[in-house]
């Protein structure tokens, strides 16, 4: 794509007019949030309520599913038609969200889910659903290696190279198009846990 | 960081019952040895921007030892006792080693050496 390879801030001037980056690579105003949402977690767990891991659960996993397939399959070919600048300017406040969301949907979701199974009794592998729960653990395992070893580096190094003085808009095209494209992938692999997970619940 | 995801979710798919520590164990050893070798042939790197790739790794490893704080968390409060116990808390410390280093690594190697002077980790 030849409007990656234009240089942001190559220009004289161009950097004075580029949007600062934030401050911090986490947005900090987001960690108490994370924080409740962790501690009402441990809680739900503790408790071992139906109701409290149901919550984080679907509440989790469908904000985890959401936000995977809409940044996959409509902010990505957005990016893709849009100039380097409004890129960059758009990454430069949406990928430190991103840091913060997904890994605590990640958990959130694992964690409740894992507890959940336990207590509906669907881990023990006599279960008639046993099959589906481990189909479901493969998922999230390829989804895992994906998330972690492609999308969340790609993610971490353009946020990084948006704070240098002059950022290289054809590394940050390209990083941010390894982005879109696992987040698709993944978007993709929460369809077929969305099957998994309505059989399940349909019993 | 695949070796023991793989065998997180096989040790996952037996339990709440014991499962057989054999393959599991294998995993642990091969992900653990993969890592190992990782940070050996990573230290040997002169030019490399050691300042970001410990900024970085610092943090993602304080994020990874809460998420894995959470995991061991759930096995403890499962009533997972035993090698079963050890060798999930060994591949959650896998884990919660190998993703900071491959984080780190990612965004450490798109800054310039220069602007991140010291020494490669011994």
């Amino acid at each position: 794509m030849t409007d990656t390879t234009l240089r942001v801030g190559s220009v004289e001037g161009e950097a004075a007019a580029r949007p600062m980056p934030p401050a911090t690579i986490v947005p900090p105003a987001g960690i108490p949030i994370v924080a409740v949402v962790l501690a009402g977690l441990v809680a739900a767990i503790v408790s071992n309520k139906l109701w409290a891991l149901d919550f984080f659960h679907v509440a989790g996993g469908a904000l985890w599913t959401g936000v995977d397939l809409f940044v996959g399959l409509l902010i990505g070919p957005i990016l893709r038609r849009i100039s380097v600048q409004a890129r960059v300017e758009f990454s430069a406040r949406f990928m430190p969200k991103m840091l913060l969301l997904m890994p605590t949907l990640v958990i959130v979701t694992l964690a409740s889910g894992f507890q959940l199974a336990r207590l509906l009794g669907n881990l023990n592998t006599a279960a008639p659903m046993h099959g589906w729960i481990v189909a479901s653990f493969v998922i999230v395992g390829v989804l895992t290696i994906i998330a972690i070893g492609v999308l969340e580096p790609a993610n971490l190094a353009v946020l990084f190279e948006l704070r240098k003085p002059k950022p290289d808009g054809e590394l940050i095209g390209r990083l941010m198009r390894r982005f879109v494209m696992t987040a698709g992938i993944i978007g993709g692999a929460q369809v077929a846990t969305l099957v998994i997970m309505t059989r399940l619940a349909s019993g | 960081m695949a070796l023991v995801v793989v065998g997180g979710i096989f040790m996952a798919s037996y339990l709440p019952g014991r499962p057989p520590l054999g393959p599991a164990v294998a995993l642990l050893c091969g992900s653990g040895a993969l890592l190992v070798g990782n940070v050996v042939a990573l230290s040997r790197v002169r030019e490399f921007a050691w300042r970001t790739f410990f900024t970085v790794g610092g943090w993602v490893l304080l994020a990874y030892a809460v998420i894995a704080g959470m995991l061991e968390f759930v096995f403890v409060l499962d009533q997972t006792r035993g090698a079963v116990l050890l060798v999930l808390s060994l591949m959650l410390l896998v884990f919660a080693v190998d993703i900071p280093i491959v984080l780190a690594f990612s965004v450490a190697r798109h800054q310039d050496p220069a602007d991140s002077p010291g020494q490669p980790v011994a």
